[in-house]
């Protein structure tokens, strides 16, 4: 048996081995804010945090985080209120069809944690590891500056 | 896209994962940060029969700097390294070169030992194991060995370790005072493999470089003597004849070669900057 503690809730999941953990969040847990694109580590779709960090959940098996804290899309709001990054994706359009956005919710949310007053070029480089193929970045990248703001 | 069935174990200490990897032998498999295994399983491009899970080997999650050198454990992560005030002092290569691994979520979860198990001749920190003449220490259920950078790399994603064999540790000998380092690469979008890229130890007149990209393990070349003879314009012309690329989808052979002899003045320059 795998325990999972996902955003505070712990879980017990039976899985294969080989069951990957964006998977297992969809699947097994019906947690399905996390979304999955490329499937090998690209594109930045599935990122949740783990332990705080983000990483690519289709690069974990469920099995090997067993016992660790996960942070989905699902879990960045308080009660109803948006969290300050997803309130300034609102805010600045940051998201079109919303594939892509978890992903950056979470990759974003972590990366203000670390650096909670970006420049503009930094707020490139805390996205760059996430695809987003409607809006051209340049929303997403307002969204990170408006959401150093919200937060501060 | 998914990885085919596997059995799987997580051992809690290096002595239980060697010993179920010396009765595995062959079928056994190390799994690390798994952020370059994984996806070999999941495009079924690899299908180990067992994989041994030394993610709680928490004895082998460290990251120890002294005069002599970076030591780094086969569980520290590429963005632990990264941030290691102390390893950045000892060996600035290190994190330069780890900042254009991937993407800071990649580097959350994948290790630097691994990288360097997995020998891919794209990969930053191949080539800047063998650039400083490290090694990796070995370790099986029978004993222990110390390979040198040289002939830790046998060929395309093909490391000098055994069946039963875990590589523990990896050390990055430390600058010597006055030497300099840069790394530079070329990549189709921020955080790709590079196209081409190089990685410089400058010391005065004396310079030695190595490529990623270029052959099918690092390529390092001295540049010392064409330095001093005919400067950045004499290196530039040695690279571009001794480096022999291979094309592929994203770069011709000639291009390669343009750019390996660019890369190594740009690199040599901002050595010496």
């Amino acid at each position: 048996m795998t325990r999972l503690t996902v955003n505070g809730v712990p879980h017990t999941v039976d899985v294969a081995p080989r069951r990957l953990l964006s998977d297992c969040l969809r699947h097994d847990l019906g947690l399905t804010g996390t979304h999955v694109g490329c499937e090998h580590g690209v594109c930045g779709a599935c990122t949740v945090l783990l332990d705080g960090r983000p990483v690519r959940s289709c690069l974990l098996l469920a099995v090997s985080v067993d016992g660790q804290e996960i942070t989905t899309v699902e879990g960045l709001a308080d009660s109803d209120e948006l969290s300050p990054v997803q309130q300034a994706f609102e805010d600045c359009h940051g998201l079109q069809c919303g594939f892509c956005t978890p992903g950056f919710l979470t990759t974003i949310t972590a990366g203000l944690r670390e650096n909670p007053d970006p420049s503009e070029d930094e707020a490139r480089e805390m996205i760059a590891g996430n695809l987003c193929r409607c809006t051209g970045y340049q929303n997403i990248v307002a969204a990170v500056l408006r959401a150093a703001e919200l937060s501060s | 896209m998914k990885p085919p069935p596997f059995d799987y174990s997580r051992p809690t200490s290096l002595d239980e994962a060697l010993g179920l990897l010396a009765e595995l032998g062959a079928d056994g498999k190390v799994l690390a940060g798994g952020q370059s295994l994984v996806p070999l399983l999941s495009m079924r491009l690899a299908a180990p029969h067992h994989l041994v899970d030394i993610n709680r080997l928490d004895e082998l999650a460290y990251v120890r700097s002294s005069p002599d050198g970076v030591r780094v454990g086969a569980v520290a992560r590429h963005a632990d390294v990264e941030s290691d005030v102390a390893a950045a002092r000892v060996q600035p290569l290190l994190g330069r070169a780890l900042r254009l691994v991937a993407h800071p979520t990649i580097r959350n979860r994948g290790t630097t030992v691994g990288s360097l198990v997995h020998a891919d001749p794209a990969a930053e920190m191949p080539a800047v194991l063998v650039l400083l003449g490290g090694s990796v220490r070995v370790v099986s259920a029978g004993g222990s060995r110390e390979v040198a950078a040289a002939d830790f790399f046998i060929g395309p994603l093909e490391s000098a370790l055994e069946p039963g064999e875990v590589a523990v540790e990896a050390f990055f000998p430390a600058l010597p005072d006055g030497a300099s380092v840069s790394v530079v690469e070329v990549s189709r979008r921020h955080g790709d493999y590079a196209v081409c890229g190089v990685c410089a130890v400058r010391d005065g007149e004396r310079a030695r470089v190595a490529f990623l990209s270029m052959a099918p393990t690092p390529f390092v070349l001295d540049v010392s003597d064409a330095l001093r003879e005919g400067g950045l314009d004499g290196v530039r012309d040695l690279v571009v004849t001794s480096v022999d690329p291979e094309p592929d989808i994203h770069a011709s052979a000639d291009y390669r070669r343009h750019l390996a002899g660019v890369l190594t003045v740009r690199a040599l320059r901002e050595a010496a900057a």
